[in-house]
């Protein structure tokens, strides 16, 4: 079991994944103006990792990529909480981007409008850092199941 | 900027941080940095004692994320509270108190005796996490949120009971504890879906301002109940308490105590805030005092039979969870009548002060069992003794711990039992012996775990004596030990400055209401 699969899955694999690590790059990004945000655009990411798992059994399971997710899994937590510890001169979350005029800080007027990127202050920040950590989080989880799923198999036999 | 008013806030937060944190290093270093964890705790504990007191003198405070100030629960022109809202009132800051005391302790005592475990970061990240979600528990004003933080205590603590996934025992345990955590849990999310469906908000306060105590209110309210009854132990739905503070390592239990004292928490708030405009009192208080008396007896009885140590405390816990339903749900049944100012309070003020006491009594039993169990490898009552010669702390403060527990001044369980037992003799005779039976009860299954595994002559095994546990544990026992004699030399001090604000703010459903929505 613990070898790839066949030409046919490799090439489609090879054409596929980046389309959908961008459409969940894009739900991420995008979090702040339509349906989704970093939980989802990060789960979008890691089905695509988890399609280059089971494509590339052999690669992947050598390589022991364990180390990379989590610490990613990691730094994408510490980047959340440390955006919302920066508002803590007013209170604990607080969006000091939003409004500012810098970075996702434009202005915007109430009423009907197309949705405009560069708005919501902290907020399109914090779903980058939820993307990464559950991108990361889910990819670890998915490698370790199926990594064990294969052990397990190994030993049967 | 006043730090107490962001106490709220950062005493879930900083938690969080240190546990995210530990792993960041863990994955640079792969080495675990020790203290880290105590320290971070230790500040919790500063943080949750100021904050205690600052509300118990001022009055209830809340925290308003992501608002230009903390207070600012209705923003100009709203009438409705949008934002996740924090709110410490003299309960929540009560088992504030307690939560960050035994999750110091806990994290101080697991710096030597964790030491053999695997993946120590994982250890200390999954104990913060413990701490960051039973203090979310009881700080937070909005139902959903309750619901979410009561996800992260179960998740945190079903880990950390399997957490020695070599022993089948401790799986099983863990495996239980997770069905029942995962039930409870389901039962409160319909619960707060059938408020949220009814009135259209989540927020505590503005639920309880319109609560209508209609039929769907009335099926919200019993599966209110069930589940946090389930998670705090109490007869008929404590099977899985033996096995999981058996189980568990040492200190994790004594979080684990104050874990299920957050759903315990959950109930009181509940039935006296959530629905303490309209509720029917005096029904649902004899079904809490049911409960309790029946945990109190089967608790009790179970126990005494035990040769587990930690099975033989796990049983005790169920049974002194038993006191505070009874003592709460005595309050509860006399409430808004003349009775209560009689004696309905000093009841409700008895349950309270037992919470605490337990927490304290109860954690340190714990702990002394996980000295036992560091030193002479084994949890079996038959296989020890004589550790009285070499383990002289750890006598001491069994010694304490039993006394508390079993009620003889001067300890504070003494002073607990004492309100709950006059108070609820006035109410009913028949429930204020009982609870003096249990007691004696206690009494008589702690007199032969200090016999068995204390006295009698020098056992030695493999050649060599038992020797005291590190410094570490002495100092961590000690603290709590420290506390239980400071409870129990001043019952008046502490019911005074401690207990009263506590169920006073419990006994006000309206002063909580109003510090989100202002006076109405």
């Amino acid at each position: 079991m613990k070898s790839d699969m066949s030409t046919i899955v490799k090439t489609v694999t090879d054409f596929l994944f980046g389309f959908i690590i961008i459409f969940g790059i894009y739900i991420i990004i995008h979090g702040h103006l339509t349906p989704g945000g970093g939980f989802q655009g990060g789960a979008v990411v890691a089905s695509g990792f988890a399609l280059l798992f089971v494509a590339f059994a052999r690669t992947f399971l050598d390589k022991k990529p364990q180390q990379l997710y989590g610490l990613f899994e990691s730094v994408g937590l510490l980047i959340f909480i440390s955006l919302a510890f920066l508002g803590i001169y007013r209170t604990f979350f607080y969006n000091f981007l939003a409004n500012s005029g810098g970075l996702f800080g434009m202005k915007i007027t109430q009423g009907i409008n197309p949705g405009y990127f560069n708005t919501a202050g902290v907020v399109p920040l914090m779903n980058m850092a939820v993307g990464f950590e559950v991108a990361c989080g889910l990819s670890l989880i998915v490698y370790l199941l199926y990594r064990g799923v294969i052990e397990e198999g190994e030993d049967g036999e | 900027m006043n730090i107490i008013d962001h106490a709220p806030a950062l005493l879930v937060a900083i938690p969080l941080f240190t546990a995210f944190l530990y792993q960041f290093i863990y994955y640079i270093t792969h080495k675990n940095i020790r203290y880290l964890a105590t320290v971070a705790l230790g500040i919790n504990w500063i943080l949750g004692i100021s904050m205690a007191f600052h509300v118990f003198s001022s009055g209830p405070i809340s925290y308003v994320f992501g608002a230009s100030s903390p207070g600012l629960s209705l923003p100009s022109g709203y009438h409705f509270p949008i934002r996740i809202i924090f709110e410490a009132d003299g309960m929540s800051a009560f088992m504030a108190l307690i939560g960050t005391t035994v999750s110091f302790v806990g994290a101080l005592y697991s710096e030597s005796f964790a030491k053999r475990y695997s993946e120590l970061s994982k250890y200390f990240s999954l104990l913060l996490l413990l701490t960051a979600g039973l203090l979310g528990m009881v700080l937070t004003g909005d139902l959903f949120n309750f619901f979410v933080f009561f996800e992260i205590t179960s998740l945190a603590s079903v880990t950390l009971a399997a957490y020695r996934t070599y022993r089948k025992e401790s799986v099983e345990a863990g495996f239980k504890y997770m069905l029942i955590s995962t039930v409870s849990s389901l039962l409160i999310l319909v619960a707060v879906g059938i408020l949220y469906g009814e009135y259209g908000a989540l927020n505590i306060a503005k639920v309880a301002s319109m609560i209508q105590y209609t039929l769907l209110d009335k099926v919200a309210l019993a599966l209110f109940v069930t589940s946090l009854a389930m998670k705090a132990g109490s007869v008929p739905m404590h099977f899985w308490t033996p096995d999981t503070y058996g189980e568990a390592p040492a200190p994790i239990t004594a979080m684990l105590v104050s874990a299920s004292q957050a759903s315990l928490y959950g109930l009181f708030r509940v039935v006296f805030t959530l629905y303490g405009l309209k509720i029917s009192t005096l029904t649902v208080g004899w079904i809490i005092i049911i409960l309790g008396v029946l945990s109190m007896f089967i608790g009790v009885t179970m126990a005494i039979i035990q040769k587990d140590i930690k099975r033989l405390m796990a049983y005790h816990a169920i049974s002194q969870t038993g006191y505070m339903l009874l003592g709460v749900g005595v309050g509860l049944a006399t409430f808004g009548t003349d009775a209560f100012l009689k004696y309905g309070f000093t009841a409700m003020k008895g349950g309270i002060y037992h919470i605490i006491n337990h927490a304290f009594y109860k954690g340190l039993l714990f702990l002394t069992a996980g000295a036992i169990f560091y030193r002479t490898k084994t949890r079996n009552l038959n296989e020890m003794g004589g550790l009285a010669h070499t383990m002289k702390y750890t006598t001491i403060f069994f010694m304490i711990g039993a006394a508390a527990i079993a009620g003889l001044p001067p300890f504070n369980g003494f002073a607990s039992k004492l309100l709950i037992y006059e108070s609820v003799f006035k109410f009913n005779p028949v429930l204020s012996i009982i609870a003096m039976m249990v007691s004696i009860l206690t009494l008589a299954s702690f007199v032969k775990v200090f016999y068995s595994a204390f006295l009698g002559p020098k056992r030695i095994k493999d050649g060599k004596e038992f020797k005291e546990v590190p410094p570490n544990m002495v100092i961590a026992m000690g603290i709590l030990a420290l506390l239980i004699v400071i409870f129990g030399i001043f019952p008046g001090f502490v019911i005074n400055n401690i207990v009263e604000p506590t169920a006073r703010a419990l006994s006000s459903p309206l002063l909580y209401i109003s510090t989100i929505l202002g006076k109405m």
